[in-house]
């Protein structure tokens, strides 16, 4: 009897906790709310880094916390607590309808939460199958090791970070769900130094739902590549500022049209009214070369989701076909708001972020020309072999560094630039992309939006743009 | 459970588990913030946070280290339970040991702490500065990005050998960025945040009225063209920068070889003698102050750059052992503990020395390019190399005109730019990030689309 009760007053992850869920929803149902949604998570997470030839931090941490999200008309109220007793999740429903200061008696009906869609069955082992933090520890100084190739290296880097989030979605439209999922992702990272010249090289590998990949993942290959990069970089000139052609490599070069393009086709732009996208459906927004796709079921890959933080499955959305707006990236806020039908991408970070629209796995697809091709069609311009990070203003305009550039001259790659970034806008750059390779590649990497950091794929062939302004010195 | 709680959870956990040393940081927090979109609250937030990280010293003296926000009986002991075991990966190569400032007294400074205000004032406040920006001139069209928070917090250090330290706070933030849209051009966006206490503290009419000057400023644009400059930085972008580059001062980073100075670098002449550069996380303007730091070290002023030459380097505990000295307050608590600048105050030297004096942003005459903000920090700059390649928001002076800039980068290198210091005027204004006069820098390279 004890038992029992100590367990319908409270979460309980690997329970059922429907009859619990269902009370709190009904609770909120009658103060008045449009629409209840409770997510729930149980995380467990560690880091390892690796300096030189030492392991110098180790970071356990886990925790656990939900996030109460009450819709009424279009506003919503969203608070979230560390309390998961019936008493706490409760006093957070009521605290979300304070808020929004409800008062009329108009009652939404809550006929209880469908059938549960456990996606965590095949998963509860993957705790048990990760690597330990002695495996890691040895991988990662096998690695440092390996980029000490030559005394100009000054420092070397190896890290290595896994989260196991377990979460519990249910809401007021019966939507039921629990999962467990799992990223893993490893870097490297050199600075080279030879007198005055300095360089940096660094390279980070991710995945989603592999216990084993990191297992798997070639540290030597990675090594020689990171090497190589600051190796190539050291002596390089600055590069000259000007408005030229450039081509941009596959893999993380993508994370210009994530930062540039996908970010104004997720509906919470819309909402806002910054993006210039906003009345361009079914038109030409970019060269007829460009499809590009949003979606969340690549196997393994960073951004990739059995059930999204709304508990929808996430869809494969072709955002761009032939160069024609097809679809906008949109969460339930989204649908609501803009009345864009959801596509599975209602994302946060953690339990303290309300969800919204984000990207997932998002990437041009491939053309048909190769990576020669495109440098060999222009005379003169930039090859940017791997791109820094970037960001997007309010407006539109974006800027990225070029962490590796080569200049193309007479269609032959020639020597290494360092400091270049490229700068543009969306609207401008996206007819410009003339060219794509047929080399497509992913690479994982972080996003950082209105709902926290979220794991995301970017990804592209090789693609030329005729024109775009590269900032040097 | 609260912090006298834990720390005696910790002690009895500890005891049983055998371990003789450790050392805790928690923080509770409850926040509040809103959110508008032409008039309808648009998203509401409450939340109520608690964090708690514990480090443990197994018998060999390794640090092992875990973070929770399962302050319970049960999270507190698996907490230890999991430091202990991150013990025997601990830094062989580095010892980590308490802050021996972990105990001394802490200067006194008033606690501004207020109450809260609640969801609903919070709503009604946002909603009338929206409406006002909005009526203030008649591009502005909307306020895309804008919110009010308040926030209470309460942050403890506590270790095995009985020191105790907690501190308990408010504070409130207000952001209003506004778009402006005019026929046949881009739209133009810019903005303004204030910080306080409380919500009441806000000057919430300055943030109105500086979002709709800074917006409206930007209506008339135009590309640069590509070339060197005399560069005017507002105190706000030359703050950034110099936060930016702070691993110049900053022993970890020294140790790290990821910094531009080494540990003989004291002395070091980088700029003009005019230039005093200080950091300053008790500075009465400093509403995010806090009195010590992750080790529980007392925060203090320290004078980073005195007379264009570095006078000292930031430090942690095992930092300040390694060179020999104290540490001075700019820890976090981590497996591997990072060092960071608080608030960072430049200030002229009493001697002007060498300065043109002439230059002076509402005066001067001649072409310059003022650089109001730096943007995209992240992607921008190269600390450990000394470069930077950054878009920024700002304008060109030329013939005593001023026209705003469109999409343009700043480049140079760090030691270049400190060296090249033209100007420091007089005049120093209070920023979110610190405080600092205009500084005027000569020959810097600017790309634009012209």
């Amino acid at each position: 009897m004890l038992s029992s009760q100590i367990k319908s007053n409270e979460i309980v992850f690997g329970s059922c906790n429907k009859d619990l869920l269902e009370e709190i929803i009904f609770y909120g149902i009658g103060l008045g709310a449009d629409f209840v949604e409770i997510f729930i998570e149980n995380t467990d997470n560690s880091s390892v880094l690796a300096e030189e030839d030492f392991i110098t931090s180790v970071s356990p941490s886990f925790g656990r916390g939900a996030g109460i999200r009450i819709f009424k008309g279009k506003k919503d109220g969203f608070v979230s607590t560390n309390d998961l007793t019936k008493h706490g999740l409760m006093r957070s429903v009521s605290q979300a309808i304070e808020m929004l200061d409800i008062t009329d008696n108009k009652k939404e009906v809550f006929n209880g939460l469908n059938q549960h869609r456990d996606y965590s069955l095949s998963k509860k082992k993957w705790i048990n199958e990760v690597p330990s933090i002695h495996e890691i520890s040895e991988k990662l100084l096998l690695s440092t090791k390996s980029l000490k190739k030559n005394n100009k290296i000054i420092t070397r880097k190896g890290s290595y970070s896994r989260n196991l989030q377990e979460v519990i979605i249910a809401s007021s439209d019966g939507t039921y769900a629990s999962d467990i999922r799992l990223h893993q992702t490893v870097g490297l990272n050199v600075i080279a130094s030879d007198a005055q010249y300095r360089s940096s090289g660094s390279r980070r590998f991710g995945s989603s739902g592999m216990p084993n990949e990191f297992r798997l993942w070639d540290h030597e290959k990675s090594a020689n590549d990171v090497f190589e990069s600051s190796m190539n970089m050291l002596y390089a000139d600055y590069v000259d500022a000007g408005q030229m052609p450039v081509v941009l490599a596959n893999k993380f070069g993508g994370v210009i049209f994530h930062e540039a393009c996908g970010h104004l086709l997720e509906t919470t732009q819309i909402e806002r009214g910054t993006t210039p996208f906003e009345n361009k459906l079914n038109e030409k927004i970019a060269h007829e070369s460009v499809t590009a796709i949003d979606e969340g079921i690549s196997e393994g890959s960073f951004g990739s989701l059995s059930v999204d933080d709304e508990g929808m499955e996430p869809e494969k959305s072709v955002l761009i076909k032939d160069g024609i707006l097809k679809k906008f990236i949109s969460d339930r806020a989204g649908e609501l708001r803009t009345g864009h039908k959801r596509t599975g991408s209602g994302r946060r970070q953690n339990y303290s972020f309300a969800a919204a629209s984000r990207m997932r796995n998002t990437y041009i697809a491939k053309g048909e020309h190769s990576k020669e091709d495109l440098i060999n069609s222009i005379s003169e311009g930039l090859y940017c072999k791997s791109m820094g990070g970037g960001s997007v203003g309010a407006t539109g305009q974006f800027n990225f560094a070029v962490e590796e550039g080569y200049l193309i001259k007479n269609g032959k790659l020639t020597s290494p630039v360092k400091g270049a970034t490229l700068i543009g806008e969306a609207k401008e750059v996206m007819p410009k992309i003339s060219m794509c390779g047929n080399d497509l590649e992913l690479a994982p990497g972080f996003c950082g939006s209105i709902s926290g950091s979220v794991n995301v794929t970017v990804g592209q062939p090789h693609i030329k743009v005729d024109s775009i302004t590269v900032g040097g010195r | 459970m609260n912090s006298k709680e834990i720390t005696t959870q910790i002690t009895k956990a500890a005891d049983f588990l055998n371990l003789k040393k450790w050392d805790y940081g928690a923080s509770f927090s409850n926040d509040y913030s809103v959110q508008v979109d032409k008039g309808e609250a648009k998203q509401l937030k409450a939340s109520q946070k608690q964090i708690l990280t514990i480090r443990v010293w197994n018998q060999s003296n390794l640090v092992g280290i875990t973070t929770t926000s399962d302050i319970s009986e049960s999270g507190i002991k698996k907490a230890l339970k999991q430091a202990n075991i991150a013990s025997d990966f601990g830094n062989k190569n580095e010892s980590t040991e308490f802050s021996p400032l972990a105990k001394d007294p802490i200067k006194d400074k008033e606690v501004k702490k207020r109450n809260p205000v609640g969801i609903k004032k919070l709503l009604t406040l946002l909603r009338e500065a929206e409406v006002k920006l909005i009526e203030s001139h008649e591009s502005i069209k909307s306020v895309p990005y804008n919110g009010l928070s308040e926030s209470f917090f309460e942050r403890v250090y506590a270790n095995s050998e009985g020191a105790f330290r907690s501190y308990s706070k408010s504070q409130a933030a207000l952001y209003l960025y506004a778009r402006a849209e005019e026929k046949n051009k881009k739209p133009r966006s810019s903005g303004s945040v204030k910080l306080g206490y409380g919500a009441d503290d806000i000057d919430i009419e300055a943030c109105i009225k500086e979002a709709s000057n800074k917006t409206i400023s930007h209506l008339n644009y135009s590309s640069i063209k590509t070339n060197k400059y005399l560069i005017c930085f507002s105190p706000e972008s030359f703050l950034t920068i110099i936060n930016a580059f702070s691993s110049m001062f900053n022993a970890r980073s020294i140790i790290d070889g990821v910094s531009l100075s080494n540990k003989n670098s004291i002395g070091e002449k980088l700029s003009t003698e005019a230039l005093n550069i200080y950091d300053d996380g008790l500075h009465e303007k400093n509403i995010s102050s806090t009195p010590f730091d992750g080790e529980g070290t007392p925060t203090k002023r320290l004078c980073l750059i005195n007379r264009g030459r570095i006078e000292n380097f930031i430090h942690s505990e095992s930092t300040a052992r390694i060179f020999k000295t104290t540490p001075t307050g700019h820890a976090g608590l981590g497996s591997k503990v990072s060092v960071s600048p608080d608030w960072i105050v430049v200030e002229k030297s009493e001697e002007n020395f060498d300065l043109k004096t002439s230059l002076d942003h509402s005066t001067y005459e001649g072409e310059f390019v003022y650089i109001e903000e730096l943007n995209a920090i992240h992607a921008g700059v190269r600390a450990s190399q000394g470069s930077f390649s950054l878009p920024f928001d700002g304008w060109l002076y030329k013939n005593g005109k001023k026209i705003s800039i469109e999409s343009a980068t700043v480049a140079g290198d760090i030691k270049y730019l400190l060296k090249n210091i033209v100007n420091i005027e007089s005049s120093q204004e209070v920023t979110t990030s610190g405080i600092s006069p205009h500084i005027w820098v000569d020959e810097l390279s600017i790309t634009g689309d012209a």
